[in-house]
């Protein structure tokens, strides 16, 4: 990494006026972007009487856990036990994250790397399918899943999310940049059949395409309440559960910022987890080439 | 590389005489890669392009869910467009969304990947956190709500009326004139989305001796590398991003409806999408909103293809 960051500096000569105008570029922007983050991780920890003071106060005065504290004794008085709607929250993420990238990533291959008859058929599809409002397309889907019996299970909200159209065009676009040809030709010389080609040397080099899709589908499903499919309370997710809790008015205002905190922080891990591999293979990468 | 497989694929479609044996030759000894496509391609027929088929066709139907659909021809499409005025005050607000949401956003996530890409590792990581927290965070953007809020607590109205510029609150989600431009910028907050993560993978992806070999050719500043060099490379990516955004800048509606009410003040940032889940959702009236789905359809991919067009310009 560092002797090709060297390599860059060396080979263009980049004009102070032009790095700083982009040093202000970047700090402004990401003033904008980081200001209202802070306030509500301030938020959470603000006691009632900060929340609603005059004039009001960006960061907090006297930290307290205290909204925190509150989220647990509501989650504790809760006829479901919490765990159960983490659990449902946590099968969702995983299945409907696991399912859409292997399908996606196995179709993609199709359409990228074989391109046999069709696919480009196919993927026009896709694409305009990505232009079609789901609002209209709800009551055709329930019908389906009614009519395939998973009402009521977490089923509905899982296996429709397997052929998500993104997920598929995203994985289809990083094959396409990132995968040498030459390397699945000396594959096939050497015989292997296209579930190798697909698992051992397209997959690795396409790390950062699916490090991606598990970002974007985990930030999606985690926020997934359940819609109209869940009916059982034992069947409904967090983030359902966490919004019944700050459905209170003026006095659970301090709950909802804990709430918003907690939901905002795990997808920021889960985020800053890949992230970090995502850079990791990059690097690796392109110095095997 | 590429267009010598396509080229391989094409043989078979293009000699005229044998031209369906042959495309069947080529069907039959890929079978394995159906097979691969077959999970994803059933439940994407089941799940997406029957239900968009079905929908199209009930746009042609009175249908209120409780009654079998009624063929009305094209009634929900003249209702629309010569009845209902507050459609096209939507159409007019979503379009000046898009115009101004889907370019500035775009441009913003790519400028901004592209100069986050040129710094170090650490300080790239922390950056990309940055721009993109905002999108991950679900409903972080509620705190947008605290920020104007009509009372002395928010935010703005606190610290204008603490310095003296104003005497009373002001109802900054509820007043028309305000209602626009501040949807506006709490969408350009949260847009740093897909598009500028695939931006910051696909930059990640180049290869460095690209770069070597056209400062050796010439290449004089960052300028010159960018459109010569960095643009072609990101041809697919680019398109894959515009099309995030046209249809994300296209189809704003949970977040207006958030943030400044549902209906807003006068219809003030009534859009296409919001009109849709009025008539789906409340008045139960699924033609009717099918054909509103049609027809923004029909404007996304009209401006895809225009996109398109420019794109291929790119690096020209």
């Amino acid at each position: 990494m560092a002797s090709r960051l060297s390599i860059r500096k060396r080979r263009l000569a980049r004009s102070t006026g032009g790095d700083l105008v982009i040093m202000m570029f970047l700090l402004i922007g990401g003033a904008f972007m980081v200001i209202p983050m802070i306030m509500i991780i301030s938020n959470a920890f603000k006691p009632l009487n900060e929340l609603f003071l005059f004039p009001p106060r960006l960061i907090v005065r006297n930290p307290t856990t205290k909204n925190f504290h509150d989220l647990m004794v509501m989650m504790a008085q809760s006829w479901v036990p919490f765990g159960r709607y983490l659990l449902n929250s946590l099968i969702i993420v995983f299945f409907g994250t696991l399912g859409n990238v292997f399908f996606g990533s196995l179709a993609a291959y199709v359409i990228s790397i074989r391109k046999v008859p069709g696919t480009r058929f196919f993927m026009g599809i896709v694409i305009l399918s990505l232009m079609f409002s789901s609002e209209v397309t709800r009551i055709p889907n329930y019908v389906t899943i009614a009519w395939l019996g998973w009402i009521d299970s977490l089923r509905a909200i899982i296996i429709p999310r397997w052929s998500s159209s993104m997920g598929l065009y995203l994985m289809k676009n990083f094959m396409d940049h990132m995968i040498d040809r030459s390397l699945v030709e000396a594959a096939e010389m050497d015989g292997a059949n296209d579930f190798r080609i697909y698992w051992q040397i397209v997959m690795p080099n396409v790390k950062p395409a699916w490090l991606t899709m598990i970002i974007l589908l985990f930030q999606e499903l985690w926020r997934t309440q359940g819609g109209h499919y869940i009916y059982s309370e034992q069947l409904k997710t967090l983030p359902y559960a966490l919004s019944q809790i700050t459905q209170g008015g003026v006095a659970r205002q301090g709950v909802q910022a804990a709430v918003t905190l907690v939901m905002m922080v795990i997808p920021i891990i889960v985020f800053l987890v890949n992230q970090s591999k995502i850079v990791d293979t990059m690097g690796t990468s392109g110095m095997a080439n | 590389m590429s267009s010598v497989v396509r080229k391989q694929s094409q043989v078979g479609v293009e000699t005229r005489p044998g031209r369906r044996s042959a495309l069947f030759k080529e069907m039959a000894a890929h079978k394995i890669c159906y097979l691969f496509l077959a999970p994803y391609a059933i439940l994407f027929i089941v799940f997406t392009v029957v239900p968009v088929v079905m929908a199209i066709l009930l746009s042609f139907t009175y249908f209120n869910m409780l009654q079998p659909p009624q063929w009305i021809g094209l009634h929900n499409y003249i209702r629309l467009f010569l009845e209902d005025d507050i459609f096209l005050i939507a159409v007019k607000n979503t379009l000046v969304y898009a115009t101004i949401t889907g370019p500035v956003s775009y441009l913003l996530s790519f400028v901004t990947a592209w100069l986050i890409n040129e710094l170090k590792p650490k300080a790239r990581a922390f950056l990309t956190l940055l721009f993109y927290a905002p999108s991950i965070s679900g409903n972080a953007y509620m705190i947008w709500r605290i920020i104007f809020s009509g009372d002395t607590y928010g935010i703005i109205n606190g610290f204008l009326m603490y310095w003296g510029f104003i005497d009373a609150p002001v109802q900054w989600l509820l007043n028309p004139d305000y209602i626009m431009p501040l949807v506006i910028l709490v969408v350009l907050w949260m847009s740093m989305g897909t598009g500028f993560l695939v931006f910051i993978a696909g930059l990640q992806g180049i290869d460095p001796r690209l770069y070597e070999a056209g400062a050796i050719d010439g290449v004089r500043n960052r300028w010159q590398e960018l459109w010569y060099l960095t643009l072609p490379q990101m041809r697919g990516y680019l398109m894959f991003g515009a099309i995030i955004t046209i249809t994300s800048s296209f189809t704003v509606a949970g977040e207006i409806s958030n943030l400044v009410g549902f209906p807003s003040t006068d219809y003030a940032a009534h859009t296409i999408v919001q009109h849709l889940q009025d008539y789906g959702s409340i008045r139960f009236d699924m033609g009717y909103a099918s054909a509103i789905a049609v027809i923004l359809f029909f404007m996304m991919v009209v401006t895809q293809r225009v996109v398109q067009k420019l794109l291929n310009k790119v690096g020209e």
